[in-house]
């Protein structure tokens, strides 16, 4: 964390060679220089962050086109979107949408990384391939997708048709990505194909840090495989659980890319999300104003959602381990 | 490690470990894998076969979409010839990437350190700022984002070109890199950097001869997660720049080859092959940076 005191030392030593610095140093702590070092870095973020973002509520409360002088106007952009039905169904697809894939990651996740764990045998090769969806480029991969739901070439209708056991149902075709609530749910789907490795593997991360110990304990006392997780696994987990849920969350909440390739928000606006109607709105329809009051409408959401999870795991860690 | 590992959630007790016990649980392991990694890279197969079919074999709805009867790179030599995938898009992708990650990764190091080691008033601040614009969706900024570009077009000409991408994308990449070397920053002993100072090494130097040498292997993470990051990046890419020869790899493929309701689809998969490769290949080499990167914002 800070420095020990012998380097404090040093430094009090050097000062004392100038009181200007010194009185300096009283009031602003002993590394003066500390704030040379966040300055590039505090420049970007308040030039391309902060200063955006307080743009974006200006854009929100006032009206005009692109380029137009802008005029203020309140609320009324709010008030637009909340009567927009648009909107509305907006606000229910990116809730189906997120609880579906962040429950689904979770679940398989979780999964996915106990498997891993007992997996001793060319664990490279199995930890590589469950990774690859997340570190490949996300709208290339998702094209991929876009064929194998294609309505003419789709892979899935074409098993559904032609392979043996399948065939007999007589299911299909099916429009994937042509009806609301199957587009919706192929959306989702592949939020949770890229996003599980995340889990997975962060997951995995947390399960190599329990200590083999509790486990080799819990066994001479005879417990049982259930109850070792449910009991040791389980609750050490839940720090990891919560942060790896948290950062899904919000990504998955600001999700543009592959609601844009697979369908573009259609049909009949069934899988717009946040990012997606404002990106139309904003961009497509020139209306910035309700772009970014769509678009700020994702930041309460964080907001909840960080103080939630950090409060959560700071409760956990405090008596947890 | 070992041990633990076999351990979870195994449903029999100890003493009845025996070696055909170990064998069918390791076979109930791998048996029960096999399904996440043909579920991983299924799209990823299904791309690759697709984009070395010629067109008359997609099209035949009797034959099975799964496998490629006849192979072809006429798809690949399409690409070069007829679109800037190669001449264009890749170069811009690279350049946006190389040099968005350099900026960031040195402004990263600088920033992380001072959270990391030194005291002064606000750094704490500073920390939970840096936090909390890591996790600010780029979707909530893309609309401001083309006023500050318009803005700068006055002084640079960035407009429409990828040097808008040079410029924003650090804005995602500081405090993630930051956050990250943060971590390894606190790794290094504090005795050895006390060592230098008493030897009369200035702040700076001591940490580009001593704390960046011992904390390497998270600045190799940085660069790594840096460079995908800006690879994969799609919104800002696709908001900002409209010129066909100054677009990224993955714009470029999305908005150009997709055009009308007949599809390329042989070209259209051997771009994705083409744009996914350089990351999964770099993934391949340094996979084990790409696991310390993607766990180091959560464990910590």
């Amino acid at each position: 964390m800070a420095l020990s005191e012998a380097h404090n030392k040093t430094f009090i030593d050097m000062s004392t060679a100038e009181p200007v610095g010194r009185r300096w140093r009283r009031a602003l702590g002993p590394d003066l220089d500390g704030y040379g070092f966040v300055l590039p870095a505090a420049i970007i973020m308040t030039a391309l962050v902060v200063y955006p973002f307080c743009l974006a509520l200006w854009f929100s409360l006032s009206d005009g086109m692109i380029g137009e002088t802008r005029h203020w106007i309140g609320l009324q952009n709010f008030v637009y979107i909340l009567q927009d039905h648009i909107f509305l169904q907006t606000i229910r697809n990116t809730i189906i949408f997120a609880v579906s894939s962040v429950v689904l990651k979770s679940v398989f996740g979780l999964a996915l990384a106990l498997l891993l764990q007992r997996a001793t045998r060319w664990k490279r090769f199995f930890r590589g391939s469950v990774l690859i969806p997340f570190v490949a480029p996300t709208a290339l991969t998702t094209l991929g997708w876009w064929l194998i739901f294609d309505p003419t070439y789709s892979h899935i209708n074409w098993a559904l048709k032609h392979i043996w056991p399948l065939s007999l149902f007589g299911l299909g075709p099916y429009q994937w990505l042509g009806q609301e609530y199957l587009a919706l749910a192929a959306c989702a789907f592949v939020n949770f194909w890229r996003g599980l490795p995340f889990f997975a593997v962060t997951i995995f991360a947390g399960l190599v840090a329990i200590p083999a110990q509790i486990y080799e304990a819990a066994e001479t006392d005879g417990a049982s495989a259930w109850r070792k997780f449910w009991h040791i696994t389980l609750p050490l987990l839940r720090p990891v659980l919560a942060v790896v849920t948290l950062f899904s969350t919000i990504f998955t909440l600001g999700d543009f890319n592959i609601v844009y390739v697979l369908t573009r928000g259609g049909p009949m606006n069934s899988t717009h999300l946040f990012a997606t109607y404002s990106f139309t709105e904003g961009i497509l329809n020139h209306d910035i104003g309700v772009g970014a009051a769509i678009a700020l409408f994702l930041f309460p959401l964080l907001f909840v959602i960080v103080i939630f999870q950090l409060r959560m795991v700071r409760k956990e860690t405090s008596y947890g381990l | 490690m070992a041990s633990s590992a076999i351990a979870v959630g195994v449903p029999v007790q100890v003493k009845t470990k025996t070696p055909t016990w170990r064998i069918r649980q390791s076979v109930v392991t791998y048996v029960s894998l096999m399904p996440y990694v043909a579920f991983a890279l299924f799209p990823l197969y299904i791309t690759l076969v697709t984009s070395v079919k010629t067109k008359q074999e997609i099209n035949n709805q009797n034959l099975s979409p799964f496998w490629a009867l006849g192979m072809t790179i006429d798809n690949y030599k399409y690409l070069a010839q007829y679109t800037h995938f190669f001449d264009h898009w890749m170069i811009n992708t690279l350049l946006v990437a190389v040099l968005a990650t350099g900026i960031s990764v040195v402004i990263g190091i600088l920033a992380a350190y001072a959270l990391a080691r030194l005291r002064f008033r606000g750094v704490e601040a500073f920390g939970v700022a840096v936090f909390v614009t890591y996790l600010v969706p780029t979707s909530l900024l893309f609309l401001p984002l083309i006023n500050v570009i318009n803005f700068l077009d006055k002084f640079l000409h960035i407009r429409d070109t990828y040097w808008s991408l040079v410029i924003t994308y650090p804005t995602f990449l500081i405090p993630f890199v930051t956050w990250l070397l943060m971590g390894y920053f606190r790794t290094v002993p504090v005795e050895v950097e006390e060592c230098a100072y008493l030897d009369g090494c200035g702040r700076l130097r001591t940490l580009l001869t001593i704390v960046l040498p011992m904390a390497l292997p998270g600045v190799v993470c940085a660069i790594l997660f840096g460079f995908t990051l800006c690879w994969n990046e799609f919104l800002y890419s696709l908001v900002f720049i409209q010129d066909e020869l100054h677009k990224t790899l993955s714009v470029g493929v999305v908005t150009e080859l997709i055009r009308g309701d007949i599809y390329f689809w042989g070209a259209l998969m051997a771009a994705c092959i083409m744009g996914s490769l350089p990351i999964i290949v770099l993934y391949a080499f340094f996979m084990d940076y790409y696991v310390s990167g993607l766990t180091a914002g959560a464990i910590k």
